[in-house]
């Protein structure tokens, strides 16, 4: 009896140990394939395989974000992209979730509208800067719009279809307790969406950064879309300058930019 | 029914139709329909699928205006109102985002009826139907009797004149199906509730009701009224089913169901 527990425990054990070493290799494996990457681009880049001119490299990469580290240039950029970010985030699922509202409200409403989201959905943001720049002027306002544009059609869409796949029987039931279309909402409809609405939010946080880059490409001074446009630019005129503004701007972005949201 | 006959019904139904409208024409389901229902009373209705039972019920309910007809709900004391309607639909609903208790105290919070008393009352019901110490709990910890139980605490906390229950055993599985409607049936009995059932189960209607109106297939008009009365030992759902009247009564829905199609 007392074996046959003790053989329990150590198969039990033996399953635990099992999970600690597939979790402990999935994370290694992960950063060692980071850290050749890391590797290969050194090499490549200072064996002359590559044109470090064009690619850069992780050293050089290091040398010029530690300098806008110290000169207090790119937390001021990364800060003014992010609060931009959040700022356009925030007004996306605001108005995201009211816009649904209002169609699942209206079966005629929502009728109507559908071809204009899709075509709004699948019209190219970017191709709207330039537009938003005439009307709005070259500022935060523009880039917001800009961040805003990108996410809102779409979270319109999944937040309106997530409401309107709620059971019909569980509205019924509200009704037959006397509920009226306002408490159908908020007991029902509001909860069970849950879901929809935390993936809607997952997307579209990184929708509205790409917004809000596109924006900074074309109306701004400060931000990391700024900085990789600015890099890009003056690399055509003064390639030393480029240096050191393309290389910390386009991989800072791409490698670090996405990681620093949730 | 003779000990009623000199009370008003508490609900009169008066020649009711209705039918479902699409593109491709219009369907006929409820036909004429005219019955009473006496305070106190338990009602099944049986009959063929797809005859329009629901939507008999949905029309009970005020979820459907009748297109033809009229329906009058009174008081014992003569005067015309609005009684309150509980409703009991095929499935208990219960939300899995609230605990049981926020779950059957959900119609007092729509009504802005949670005073003291009706939460005592709820208290009540919890305690006597034996869910008191899950009030706590998610719904997906209950089993499928409990619910079922929750589900009519959540209607009966509105002190509801009517009830009205779609099959409400439907979706469970055979035994706790036999169990749990024997439940209700004691609870529905000994509130003297008045109570409308449909159902497909022929013996749950003969074992539940004390009349069983048959309907005929769509357009769906009353075939047949039929009073049941059984010789039983006791109040348990075993007892009605071993009564002896229970086979000719079953023999009878039988056939007249048959006999449609």
């Amino acid at each position: 009896m007392k074996n046959k527990k003790t053989k329990a425990l150590t198969a039990q054990e033996l399953y635990l140990k099992e999970q600690r070493i597939h979790k402990r290799t999935v994370s290694f494996s992960r950063f060692f394939i980071f850290i050749i990457f890391l590797i290969i681009w050194e090499a490549a880049s200072d064996l002359g395989w590559i044109d470090s001119f064009f690619f850069s490299s992780p050293s050089r990469v290091m040398v010029c974000a530690y300098q806008m580290l110290a000169d207090g240039s790119l937390l001021m950029h990364i800060g003014i992209t992010l609060a931009e970010t959040l700022l356009s985030f925030i007004l996306v699922f605001v108005l995201g979730i009211s816009f649904a509202l209002i169609l699942w409200s209206s079966d005629k409403l929502s009728e109507i509208s559908e071809p204009y989201l899709v075509v709004l959905n699948s019209l190219p943001k970017s191709a709207l800067a330039p537009l938003l720049i005439v009307w709005l002027g070259t500022g935060m306002k523009t880039i917001i719009v800009a961040g805003i544009s990108v996410a809102i059609f779409g979270s319109v869409i999944s937040l309106y279809t997530g409401f309107h796949e709620v059971d019909h029987n569980k509205l019924i039931l509200i009704r037959t307790l006397g509920g009226t279309k306002k408490d159908c909402f908020t007991k029902v409809v509001l909860p069970s969406s849950i879901p929809t609405i935390i993936s809607t939010i997952k997307v579209n946080i990184g929708l509205a950064l790409v917004g809000v880059i596109i924006g900074e490409f074309l109306a701004a001074r400060r931000g990391l879309g700024y900085l990789i446009i600015y890099g890009s630019q003056v690399f055509l005129q003064k390639p030393s300058v480029t240096q050191m503004r393309f290389h910390a701007a386009a991989p800072f972005y791409f490698n670090e930019g996405p990681d620093l949201l949730p | 029914m003779g000990d009623s006959v000199s009370k008003p019904p508490i609900l009169e139904l008066k020649n009711i139709s209705y039918s479902y409208h699409s593109l491709q024409g219009e369907t006929l389901a409820l036909s004429d329909i005219s019955f009473q229902v006496h305070e106190g009373e338990f009602i099944a209705i049986v009959g063929p699928s797809g005859c329009g039972k629901s939507t008999l019920l949905s029309i009970l309910a005020c979820l459907l205006e009748p297109e033809l007809g009229t329906i009058q709900f009174q008081n014992p004391d003569g005067s015309i109102h609005y009684p309150h309607i509980g409703y009991m639909l095929q499935r208990d609903y219960l939300f899995e985002w609230r605990t049981v208790y926020k779950n059957v105290t959900l119609g007092l919070e729509l009504n802005r009826k949670k005073t003291k008393e009706n939460l005592a009352f709820v208290d009540t019901l919890l305690k006597e139907y034996d869910l008191y110490d899950f009030k706590d709990k998610k719904p997906s910890e209950l089993s499928g009797g409990m619910r079922q139980r929750a589900a009519l605490i959540r209607t009966l906390a509105l002190k509801p004149q009517i009830l009205l229950l779609d099959e409400p055993f439907s979706a469970l599985d055979y035994q706790t199906r036999l169990q749990v409607s024997g439940d209700i049936g004691n609870i529905i009995h000994k509130s003297k509730k008045t109570a409308i059932l449909v159902t497909h189960d022929l013996s749950e209607a003969i074992s539940l009701a004390d009349r069983v109106l048959i309907l005929s297939g769509r357009p769906a008009h009353i075939k047949r009224d039929l009073p049941v009365r059984l010789t039983k030992a006791s109040d348990s759902l075993i007892a009605s089913r071993n009564a002896p009247e229970f086979a000719s009564y079953f023999n009878i829905l039988w056939e007249e169901l048959s006999n449609e199609k």
